[in-house]
């Protein structure tokens, strides 16, 4: 009875992704430990923020993968919409319009996107596979622009990059053309003054910093200075877990958030860091080998989309932390501290277990 | 058949789409690989680069200041020395906030609900923002009792960037006493660090705000500052120290031990009443400084943490000119004190040796020319020899000794008794005065020397200008019979670590030799002066000592910096300078006193009673007759928590 109680909780569980997922979370919460300033309480935050992230992923997995299907579009609809309504009535805070207020609570429509995007382009290719033509690619590229331009307009560049990249995967999966692929690689070369010409100042600033962070030392450039001294003052085996002077002393900023890579970086070494990719790798992997052996097009496109993503969280993060990309707000998936992110990122992973386990029970 | 194709598709498809995904798993290699690149770089290859970087940012060196040297009289008594106050200070680098420029007026109006803050106060800090770097701290406050102090302290997690520090003060104890010669330290400003780079003593002032400005306390810096200490500690971000790592303790600096009494310095200066003017006295045998004063003087305390500036106007804008050291800064004509250098200049070549002596008209002509330069005297001195001339005064006799002299001569011999050259007294700033020559003339005005010209340095006027210093030097010359020792305040300099006392060598600057003779005769003369029929006879009424003396006077000239013209003051102020040396007593020198006192009229009645007051305390330890408050007088207000003067046993040696 109980292990049949056990067997319906878990039957849509990969126990293999959810091994990783779990160790990387439980490094996450010593590595906050130790970026919040031993603080307990945010440490039990986040815990409480895996739990219920945790719930969402355990409920996707158990909705069939037809049912997520039918719910793209309206979700998508309902995504854009949001979108359209933020624009015009959102809360403005720190200079980005970001928020809609419910009045009980503030949401954040572009979250919505994260998973909406790829599962209205995935629910497109679907529909459109018996003929897929060039004019299908340009509809999907418009699905994709839309929203994107939106969230770029609040402006939130982090989310906009991240939203793109999952449809962008779509995309290419479904077979995008290369040369279509090189033009449009080419087209946004030449719209890169255009792009540049919409950013805000602050978003110009830090890519013009990026370059050269010296320009600005106590300013723009204290964070990639400071995150890369961290990293490098690591050395290979790292200072040791709670001994990261930077970390400790408050030289890092948002060291609890997007930085918490450089607090890890720091205290870890250059082998902790190997181990994190290795983990990452391990969840990208299997991600990759549930899209490879999804059934149908929808499936595969929606796993190849949320596994990639989550590799482009990684990376940009990761890369940004340690000086080679530009700031841009993207956290460390299930590192850095916050309930959006966390919730965001196990419901795609919940979705990719349904896509496994639903298969299977399919087939079997 | 038709669901044969659409497997057959179906596995085509996925197998288009596992080539695709396995491109894409090829960036995500190629990304990670660049990761670990980029790790590699920077964990490994930089490694020690960004570690020195990182403790660099970790470990902070603190100076800290040593305790700065105190300033004795000769008897042990405080001229100068520190104590302790809390201060509050802002460091503007931390506070200001590019979104809200009004960050700093906000913090500092948080901070006036705790603690007072003063318009004062705000001007201050604003004068000192401009005068540091954006991440130094600038003192909003000083001062602060201990109530305020822990007020603050209690409060201090609000205000991030502000701190309360514990600072020393320079504090001078006897407020205007001395002003000139212990002079004052002042803040830190981009000349100093210019002279202090030069100098190579920039690393040392790491942390210190203040130093030297004049008197003592700028010449015997060096002796004064000490040698700062340093502290590792670990600071985060926000500059709080978390930890001390490693501690070098300062060496303090040294004490500083005046050769001035501060009793015989608040005599005289008493003396000058409300009179403007200067006097130094010198112990004749080793060049010791007994008494330094230049009339009106200030309150030093004024400027050690930057003057405000309605002081500042009062004090650079008064016609009194209280800022200017006259005693070695102040220029005048000597006047009939110089007739003494010129009598022995005479005697010295053979000339006017006793029993000469001329039959005074009243006035002196030169061969050929029919201006008369006229005695002070109308109708002359009758029958006038060499003592009675210096006695009396006589213009007439130094006429024609100055005209048979000739002027090289004359100049050449009393550039011995340190005319126009500088004395090289332990303070900075003097001047060299001015002892007239045909070549000077040239040089200058682009003029031949002219014969009336010799005339008139003969009387000590002219072109001819001394400071009181100089001339306290000249007397002292004279009374050491042409050995001429350096000027000096400092006697002794203590090193408060190890005790060892180091005296400030007496020094022999030049040496003439003079005829015992001749000296016996401007003796005599001079101590014809001071007795009846002498012109400042009165001065030395019931002295238990001879007394040699001269008196002068001088025309007024113009101050070196240009004094503003004043209707209302230009009374007074055109009247003759009084000038007065002595030295005493006449066999046995043991003070030689040189004096001005400017519009005083005439030296002897002006000048002699302020010498007279200040020999009779040196000899014989006499106060003045006048109940003064002179020794328990006017120490400024002690600021709060000066603790008490501790009572050093070696500081009364």
């Amino acid at each position: 009875m109980i292990n049949q109680l056990l067997h319906r909780l878990i039957k849509h569980i990969d126990s293999f992704l959810m091994a990783c997922l779990l160790f990387t979370m439980l490094v996450g919460l010593f590595v906050l430990y130790s970026a919040s300033g031993h603080s307990i309480d945010r440490v039990l935050a986040q815990a409480i923020n895996i739990a219920v992230a945790l719930s969402a992923m355990w409920l996707a997995s158990n909705v069939s993968p037809q049912h997520i299907e039918r719910a793209a579009l309206p979700l998508y609809i309902l995504g854009v919409l949001l979108l359209i309504f933020v624009a015009l009535f959102g809360t403005t805070s720190h200079g980005a319009t970001r928020w809609l207020n419910l009045g009980i609570t503030k949401i954040q429509p572009s979250e919505i996107m994260r998973l909406a995007m790829p599962m209205m382009i995935a629910w497109y290719f679907s529909k459109r596979e018996a003929s897929l033509r060039i004019v299908d690619f340009v509809i999907a590229a418009m699905l994709l622009v839309v929203p994107v331009g939106l969230i770029m307009k609040q402006p939130d560049l982090g989310t906009a990059l991240l939203i793109s990249a999952s449809g962008f995967y779509v995309l290419f999966l479904a077979g995008l053309n290369w040369k279509f692929l090189l033009g449009g690689i080419v087209s946004v070369g030449a719209m890169m003054p255009v792009f540049w010409s919409m950013l805000h100042d602050y978003q110009r600033k830090r890519i013009e910093i990026l370059i050269d962070p010296t320009q600005d030392p106590l300013g723009a450039g204290y964070h990639t200075i400071q995150a890369t001294i961290a990293l490098g003052s690591g050395g290979i085996a790292g200072k040791g877990w709670l001994h990261g002077t930077q970390a400790q002393l408050d030289f890092l900023p948002e060291r609890t958030t997007d930085f918490i890579f450089a607090v890890f970086g720091e205290e870890f070494g250059m082998l902790g860091n190997i181990l994190l990719l290795v983990l990452f790798s391990l969840i990208i992997i299997r991600g990759l080998i549930i899209a490879a052996d999804a059934k149908d097009t929808f499936t595969r496109l929606l796993a190849g989309s949320i596994t990639l993503t989550f590799f482009t969280y990684t990376f940009v993060n990761m890369g940004m932390v340690s000086g080679i990309l530009p700031v841009v707000g993207v956290p460390l998936p299930f590192i850095s501290y916050g309930g959006t992110s966390m919730v965001t990122l196990l419901l795609g992973f919940g979705i990719l277990m349904s896509i496994h386990t639903h298969k299977k029970l399919v087939s079997s | 058949m038709k669901s044969r194709n659409e497997l057959r598709n179906y596995q085509h498809e996925q197998q288009y789409f596992r080539v695709r995904l396995g491109v894409l798993a090829l960036l995500v290699f190629i990304c990670f690989s660049v990761l670990i690149g980029r790790f590699y770089f920077l964990q490994v290859k930089k490694y020690s680069y960004y570690h020195t970087l990182a403790e660099n940012n970790r470990i902070s060196l603190v100076p800290i200041v040593p305790n700065r040297g105190l300033i004795l009289d000769k008897n042990g008594v405080i001229l100068a020395h520190n104590f302790f106050v809390y201060t509050l200070e802002i460091t503007p680098s931390k506070i200001e906030n590019a979104k809200d420029p009004k960050s700093l007026e906000n913090t500092i109006q948080e901070i006036s609900k705790l603690v007072e803050v003063s318009s004062l106060d705000r001007k201050q800090f604003n004068k000192f923002r401009t005068q540091s770097h954006n991440f130094e701290s600038v003192p909003i406050r000083t001062h602060l009792n201990e109530v305020e102090a822990a007020r603050f302290a209690v409060n201090r997690y609000r205000f991030p960037g502000v701190e309360i520090r514990s600072r020393l003060f320079r504090h001078y104890p006897q407020g205007k006493l001395g002003a000139h010669m212990v002079g004052y330290i002042g803040r830190i400003n981009d000349k100093d660090l210019i002279s202090l780079e030069k100098n190579g003593d920039l690393s040392n002032y790491k942390g210190s705000d203040h130093i030297g400005k004049s008197g003592v306390e700028q010449f015997y810096e060096k002796q004064l500052h000490g040698v700062t200490g340093f502290q590792q500690v670990e600071i985060d971000a926000d500059g709080h120290a978390v930890r001390v790592l490693s501690s070098t303790p300062p060496i303090p600096g040294n004490n500083i031990v005046l050769s001035v009494d501060s009793k015989l310095q608040s005599i005289a200066e008493e003396a000058f009443g409300d009179k403007r003017g200067a006097l130094v006295a010198i112990d004749p045998k080793n060049g010791e400084v007994l008494a330094f004063v230049s009339q009106p003087n200030f309150d030093p305390n004024l400027f050690v943490d930057g003057i405000d500036s309605e002081n500042w106007k009062l004090l650079n804008e008064s016609l009194d000119k209280p800022l200017i050291d006259r005693t070695l800064r102040g220029v005048y004509p000597p006047g009939s004190t110089f007739k003494p250098f010129v009598a022995l200049a005479g005697l010295e070549a053979g000339k006017r040796l006793p029993p000469f002596s001329i039959s005074d008209p009243g006035f002196f002509t030169l061969p050929g020319v029919s201006h008369q330069y006229r005695d002070w005297k109308p109708g002359g001195h009758g029958s006038v020899d060499m003592r009675r001339a210096i006695t009396v005064s006589c213009d007439t006799f130094f006429y024609g000794l100055a005209m048979e002299l000739g002027i090289t001569n004359l100049t050449n011999f009393v550039r011995h008794f340190g005319f126009g050259q500088k004395t090289n007294i332990d303070i900075k700033g003097e001047v060299e005065g001015l002892l007239p020559t045909p070549e000077w003339k040239m040089r200058r005005f682009k003029q031949p020397w002219y014969g009336g010209e010799t005339v008139i340095v003969g009387i000590g006027q002219g072109y001819t200008l001394v400071t009181p210093l100089q001339l306290a030097q000249a007397t002292a010359i004279l009374a050491n019979k042409g050995v001429a020792m350096r000027p000096r305040l400092v006697t002794s300099i203590t090193d408060v670590k190890t005790g060892t006392i180091h005296p400030n060598p007496e020094v022999i600057q030049d040496k003439i030799t003079l005829i015992e003779s001749n000296l016996q005769i401007v003796k005599e003369g001079m101590v014809g002066v001071t007795k009846l029929g002498g012109t400042a006879a009165a001065m030395a009424a019931g002295a238990e000592y001879a007394i040699a003396a001269k008196t002068g006077t001088a025309q007024v000239i113009a101050m070196r910096k240009g004094e503003k013209y004043n209707a209302s003051a230009i009374d007074e102020r055109h009247r003759d300078h009084a000038l007065f040396i002595a030295y005493a007593p006449a066999d046995d020198p043991k003070i030689a006193i040189a004096l001005i006192v400017e519009n005083g009229g005439h030296g002897g009645s002006a000048g002699g009673p302020i010498a007279r007051k200040v020999m009779d305390y040196y000899l014989l330890g006499k106060l003045p007759k006048a109940p003064d408050t002179i020794v328990a007088r006017g120490t400024t207000n002690p600021p709060v928590n000066m603790p008490d003067v501790i009572e050093d046993e070696n500081l009364h040696d």
